[in-house]
């Protein structure tokens, strides 16, 4: 008992407060004022140089809004946001929107710097230990700069912020944007539409292979300010692409709203694989503070045989209200959602997946893996669903939790559903508490406490760790035992 | 090496006293064998050894190296080369036991300020401990423990202790659950080990194992204390005659 009694009192010492990107850094902004309503959406649509279809599109999502009550399913338990206190537009004054490297403010090239993420490409073609990755940053508001865009155009690959993509491609996005979450889909979703600022945008043509790992970075710098992100992927037929999301904010004491929305899109034999490690901060260790994260990612399996593949690895966010999905439209199309939700301090997250089996002979995985410490809450939350034509669908799903104390919660609810008689579905589960004999065991051998449970959780995870890109899936463990003890490196 | 004084030792949840008043001294270069009737305290021992936290030492000492070690926690003591052969292995899911070796030798390594082993140089010691003790490499690959047969968990032991390098090795029941060529193996395994600057300390039921494993020094425990000590005819007689009459002259 009094071993891990020991640790459960350090992980509640430790405080989330250990987050280690919660620098703030001063860079003059420009700022709609705050609140929402017709005048900020045409503020923001006009920042943006959009063109009349996109305004009239957040218009009509914004009316929508207003009609809509904020959801109250989820077990997460917060106070009301109040949506006019809100920044819904800011930028870099210096940099107001996606430019070469050169002309980014060097400020924010060290923003970037300090989180780890390489934006020259000099830089990151020096660097021989890491493979090359094409990164969009993404800050408050806007898009500073997207790398490798040249490289990734002779490969065909449309690469570029989704402000920029509205200018430059409007008929694709036109095409495809709303089309696997419609404006009128959720509360969240519905906002984003109306208010959204930036995030990527990416077309891997017909039977390419993008030749790199996309990215973006996400950073939240200004006080007050909501970061609405709207991403939208679209692989062709035969195309594969890689795609990685990072993203931190700075240490307050006020909660901050982060309410994506990404949509992907997988025509016949596509395969998008997306990968996050979400490490917005997580608030103290008396909940004061974080992130409130709550986010709509789908992904249409459109194409025949064509697959999309969520990992997640979520550690910070005072609260996640995220359910990556999959509709499995294309015969023989495959859905995986891996994820990892970390939880301590007094986080809360409601966290899962729906594959809805629509075509025939379609299949899906769900691995979920939910580690709980302090007086944390933790969900798992899944639904499956077969449509009355979707023969022969197939879904593995396996939920573990892992509870580090006795003052945090770990649940799992999912929800099955079967109209076709031929579906096949499989569900396990596991509750699990890290035992004083594995403890003690590792401890005898000389491995510190600390060392210890990082080793002990990240075995528990490592399924889906292994699902993780190479240079993620390293970083990602640190954080995991960073989450968890609050001892750097 | 070690030096037990009027040890006694309780369970801290209840209260319960295991260990009453327990002398033994094992030196540098001996072997000293464990035996005793179940549930006389040879497992709780080896745990008060190593720092388990579920105990409570009330009175006496344990000097290892002539320093108390009762302020030293279980990382610390390992650092400092104590290792026990658990009598049952922990499984830990997903932690792949080359891993988990690899994670060990480096954070003991680390304590005493030395510098990391190399990944080459660390395979190159693993193959050749697990080659001494026939473990398949491939075994090594797997989650430690997970699945491990009984007698394969015991082989795994002696193969942590080989590449930890231990200066006092604590073995509880390391024989149980081994057919005889695999005792035989783990027994060749630890007279290897011995040597001058090493201590062992072997607790088990059976003569058998103390014929490869030859003591030096034989003791009894009963009730938390140490009731009868002698050479390795002790243990013989013991097999022969069973604990009926140590423990009447004891009373
Ligand atoms: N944590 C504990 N909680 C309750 N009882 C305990 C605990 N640890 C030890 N005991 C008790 O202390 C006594 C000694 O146990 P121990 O495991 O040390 O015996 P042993 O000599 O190793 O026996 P065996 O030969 O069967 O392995 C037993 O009665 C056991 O039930
Ligand atoms: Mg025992």
């Amino acid at each position: 008992m009094a071993a891990v009694q020991e640790t459960i009192d350090q992980v509640a010492l430790i405080d989330v407060d250990q987050y280690k990107y919660g620098f703030e850094t001063k860079i003059e902004m420009d700022k709609a004022p705050k609140g929402l309503s017709e005048e900020i959406i045409r503020f923001i649509s006009a920042k943006k140089q959009e063109p009349e279809w996109m305004l009239e599109w957040r218009l009509e999502a914004y009316r929508r809004w207003l009609t809509l009550e904020e959801p109250t399913w989820a077990r997460v338990n917060y106070p009301k946001i109040d949506f006019n206190d809100i920044y819904y537009y800011a930028a870099p004054k210096s940099t107001p929107g996606p430019t070469s490297i050169d002309d980014v403010d060097p400020e924010i090239l060290k923003v970037y710097e300090k989180l780890g993420i390489p934006l020259r490409e000099q830089e990151m073609l020096a660097g021989v230990k890491t493979s090359r990755i094409a990164v969009d940053a993404v800050f408050d508001s806007v898009s500073v700069v997207t790398t490798f865009k040249e490289e990734l155009k002779k490969a065909g690959v449309i690469f570029m912020s989704i402000s920029e993509a509205i200018r430059e491609h409007p008929d694709l996005v036109r095409k495809y944007l709303g089309s696997v979450v419609p404006t009128t889909d959720n509360y969240y979703a519905t906002l984003n539409s109306a208010v959204f600022t930036d995030g990527s945008f990416v077309l891997v043509p017909k039977g390419v292979r993008c030749p790199m790992e996309l990215s973006t970075y996400f950073r939240i710098n200004e006080k007050n300010t909501g970061q609405f992100e709207r991403t939208l992927i679209i692989a062709e037929e035969g195309a594969y692409v890689s795609y990685l999301e990072g993203c931190t904010a700075p240490q307050r004491d006020e909660n901050q709203l982060h309410a994506a929305v990404v949509e992907l899109v997988a025509l016949d034999d596509a395969e998008i694989k997306y990968s996050t490690v979400q490490n917005w901060y997580p608030g103290d260790k008396n909940g004061k503070g974080g992130i409130y994260n709550f986010v709509t990612k789908r992904g249409d399996c459109r194409g025949k045989n064509s697959k999309i593949s969520w990992t997640q690895v979520e550690t910070g966010s005072a609260i996640t209200w995220k359910y990556p999905s999959c509709i499995l439209r294309g015969d023989g199309s495959r859905g995986e959602f891996y994820s990892i939700a970390v939880s301590n301090g007094h986080q809360q997250i409601d966290s899962g997946t729906k594959m809805i089996h629509l075509g025939k002979n379609t299949s899906s995985r769900i691995i979920s893996k939910g580690i709980a410490a302090g007086v944390s809450q933790n969900t798992y939350r899944g639904q499956v669903s077969t449509h009355r034509r979707a023969e022969n669908a197939r879904n593995f799903t396996q939920c573990d939790s892992l509870l580090i104390g006795d003052k945090c919660g770990a649940h799992t609810v999912p929800y099955i559903e079967a109209r076709n008689a031929s579906a096949q579905f499989e569900h396990e589960a596991t509750t699990s508490k890290i035992s004083e004999d594995q403890l003690f065991y590792c401890l005898q051998r000389g491995i510190p406490e600390e060392a210890a449970i990082a080793l002990i959780v990240n075995g528990f995870v490592k399924e889906v760790i292994q699902e993780l890109p190479m240079e993620f899936a390293v970083e990602a463990q640190k954080l995991i035992g960073i989450s968890l003890e609050g001892s750097v490196g | 090496m070690l030096e037990i004084k009027n040890l006694h030792a309780r369970i801290a949840e209840d209260g319960t006293e295991i260990i009453r008043g327990l002398d033994l001294t094992v030196k540098a270069g001996e072997v000293a064998a464990i035996m005793g009737p179940n549930g006389s305290g040879k497992s709780t021992l080896s745990y008060i050894l190593s720092g388990r936290e579920d105990y409570e030492v009330t009175e006496g000492d344990i000097l290892y190296n002539g320093e108390s070690i009762l302020e030293l926690d279980p990382s610390e003591r390992a650092a400092k080369g104590i290792f026990l052969a658990f009598q049952y292995p922990v499984e830990i899911p997903g932690v792949a036991t080359m891993q988990f070796l690899k994670v060990a030798l480096n954070e003991q390594r680390k304590y005493r300020g030395e510098e990391e082993l190399s990944t080459p140089d660390f395979i190159r010691r693993v193959k050749e401990a697990s080659a001494r003790l026939q473990i398949n490499p491939d075994m090594l690959k797997r989650p430690l423990n997970v699945g491990f047969s009984g007698g394969e968990k015991k082989r795994a032991e002696i193969l942590q202790m080989a590449l930890l390098e231990p200066k006092l090795c604590v073995l509880d029941e390391t024989d149980s659950g081994l057919d005889i060529d695999a005792l035989k193996i783990v027994a060749d395994g630890v007279n290897a080990l011995r040597s001058p600057d090493r201590a062992v300390v072997v607790i088990t039921h059976y003569q058998r194992l103390l014929e490869y494993i030859v003591p030096d020094s034989v003791h009894v425990l009963y009730k938390g204390q140490i009731i009868k000590s002698g050479d390795k005819s002790l243990a013989l007689d013991l097999e022969a005659n069973g604990y009926a009459d140590i423990i009447d002259a004891a009373a």
